[in-house]
């Protein structure tokens, strides 16, 4: 596998409608938000998580794509354990060379595993190569606009304990957000690709979990989640043509004429532009969604 | 000093963890010489050079902000990664999120800006192709055309650093009024001696309108 010989950016616009995106634990489940703000948050490993799932998802069967850090629904593994536990293997106690060894490992890890390749992953603890730093880091994603979270109340006809019985329902609680468009900031260096062996394969895949990632995360707290524009800017240069913050500048989303004083519902109640004409050399713009 | 450079970075959060408070991560009030040396890193590095942090110039006043994650509690194993190795077959090399989970706050900074002052020395591993100026314009190029090894961060990589180079004719950013007077930072983590059995080192920050003197790292205690 040939690494990327390429560094990129990219912009992920999502959206919530009547949904908990990412729940504050802090905060009994409430959507996060900043308190400086009051915009909404999504934490860069809950979007990790989800990339994690779609690839676990696409490449189930797949060689080179398996996922390190599972959550128990994407796997089949446990039934194979008992058949394993049949199988008594003793450790040889041969040991190579520390270093040797470590890389090694290392490599091996990075082959079979898109999580570790990608985002990288603490591995053994003495060994000092048994870190692995991947190319794709992100940032926390922020909505554009406050975003005020509701409490709905809900019952349930049924009770849990048979001491209940004569209460006939209980009450529950959910927390949404009635809309919110979240704004990410992604970053992908082609110099730690080198490293870990991320390809074009694997960037193409990335692009398409980050499309495709809310399509396979429906769940009762979600409500309808999407991703709603993808943008990336491909530097011609390694190690790049232009500073971050500047591109990312350029990616301009606001609310659409004379509705700035009315709570947004709707991706439509936004407009992005891209302000392609200014960008620095030697960077181009991808728009994948 | 004849090598110096001073860089402009920014983000919206940072976390520059006291080691004394790990588990539930708790920042420093300002970045660290260490966090300072990384960032420089992630742009321009090669080992017949050493970065030098001089100065770190605060320039937005210190607030925080708390942030609950779910994490994971353990690491993998060399053995098992070694044993599945062996047995060329990925499917028991995986770490089950959901059973082994740790709920972790961060008291994490909100709202960064800083000026680094720094310069570099030659390593042992310098030889006579390595003129400071070499060195010295391959930074100055990168850091001015946005470019990097791999995106710097305060901290952890969750929150990237943008940043800039502050020409040496430049003025220096605003610093805010909130940081002028003296304050007392207490002692905190220099850098870390790896040649040393990573023995960390700290020093005792004190910051005059802004401005943090950093100590060279030998003078630092370990």
């Amino acid at each position: 596998m040939t690494a990327i010989a390429n560094r990129y950016e990219f912009v992920l616009l999502f959206d919530v409608n009547n949904g908990n995106p990412n729940g504050d634990p802090d905060a009994g489940n409430l959507p996060r938000l900043d308190p400086e703000t009051n915009q909404g948050l999504v934490t860069d490993v809950c979007l990790k998580r989800k990339i994690r799932n779609y690839v676990a998802l696409e490449k189930e069967k797949d060689a080179g794509y398996a996922i390190y850090m599972q959550e128990k629904s994407v796997l089949n593994n446990q039934h194979k354990k008992a058949y394993d536990a049949l199988e008594i293997k003793s450790e040889p106690k041969k040991l190579p060379k520390e270093a040797e060894k470590a890389r090694a490992v290392t490599e091996w890890m990075c082959k079979n595993f898109f999580d570790v390749r990608t985002f990288g992953a603490v591995m053994t603890t003495e060994v000092n190569s048994g870190q692995v730093r991947g190319p794709v880091q992100m940032a926390f994603a922020s909505s554009i606009d406050p975003v005020v979270p509701m409490e709905v109340s809900i019952t349930r006809m049924a009770v849990t304990n048979e001491r209940d019985l004569e209460k006939e329902r209980t009450m529950g609680r959910k927390h949404i957000i009635p809309y919110g468009l979240y704004r990410a900031h992604g970053y992908v260096s082609a110099k730690l690709a080198e490293r870990t062996g991320f390809s074009e394969d694997d960037l193409a895949l990335l692009w398409r979990a980050l499309v495709n990632m809310f399509e396979h995360d429906r769940s009762a707290a979600r409500g309808e989640m999407s991703a709603r524009k993808l943008i990336v800017f491909r530097h011609d240069h390694p190690m790049g043509n232009a500073p971050a913050h500047i591109l990312f500048d350029s990616v301009k989303v606001e609310r659409v004429e004379g509705e700035t004083d009315t709570p947004a519902r709707h991706y439509s109640d936004y407009r992005v532009a891209i302000d392609a004409e200014s960008l620095p050399a030697g960077v181009s713009v991808i728009e994948h969604l | 000093m004849a090598f110096g450079i001073r860089l402009h970075i920014w983000g919206e959060r940072a976390c520059f963890t006291r080691p004394e408070l790990k588990t539930e991560r708790f920042s420093y009030d300002v970045i660290t010489p260490s966090a300072a040396r990384g960032i420089l890193e992630a742009i321009y590095w090669k080992p017949a050079i050493r970065w030098c942090v001089d100065r770190i110039h605060v320039l937005k006043p210190i607030r925080f902000e708390s942030l609950r994650r779910n994490e994971v509690a353990g690491k993998l194993s060399e053995r098992t990664v070694t044993k599945a190795m062996k047995e060329g077959r990925v499917d028991e090399v995986a770490y089950f999120v959901d059973q082994n989970r740790q709920q972790r706050a961060a008291t994490i900074l909100r709202d960064v800006g800083y000026v680094i002052e720094a310069h570099f020395e030659f390593t042992s591993r310098a030889d006579d192709i390595d003129t400071p100026g070499k060195h010295l314009d391959i930074f100055n190029r990168r850091a001015r055309q946005g470019q990097c090894f791999h995106t710097p961060c305060l901290g952890t990589r969750e929150f990237p650093a943008n940043f800039t180079l502050v020409e040496s004719d430049e003025a220096m950013p605003f610093v805010d009024d909130q940081l002028s007077g003296e304050r007392d930072l207490g002692f905190m983590l220099h850098d870390i001696d790896f040649a040393d059995g990573k023995v960390p080192r700290f020093f005792r920050a004190t910051m005059r309108d802004g401005v943090i003197e950093v100590p060279p790292f030998e003078e630092a205690l370990a």
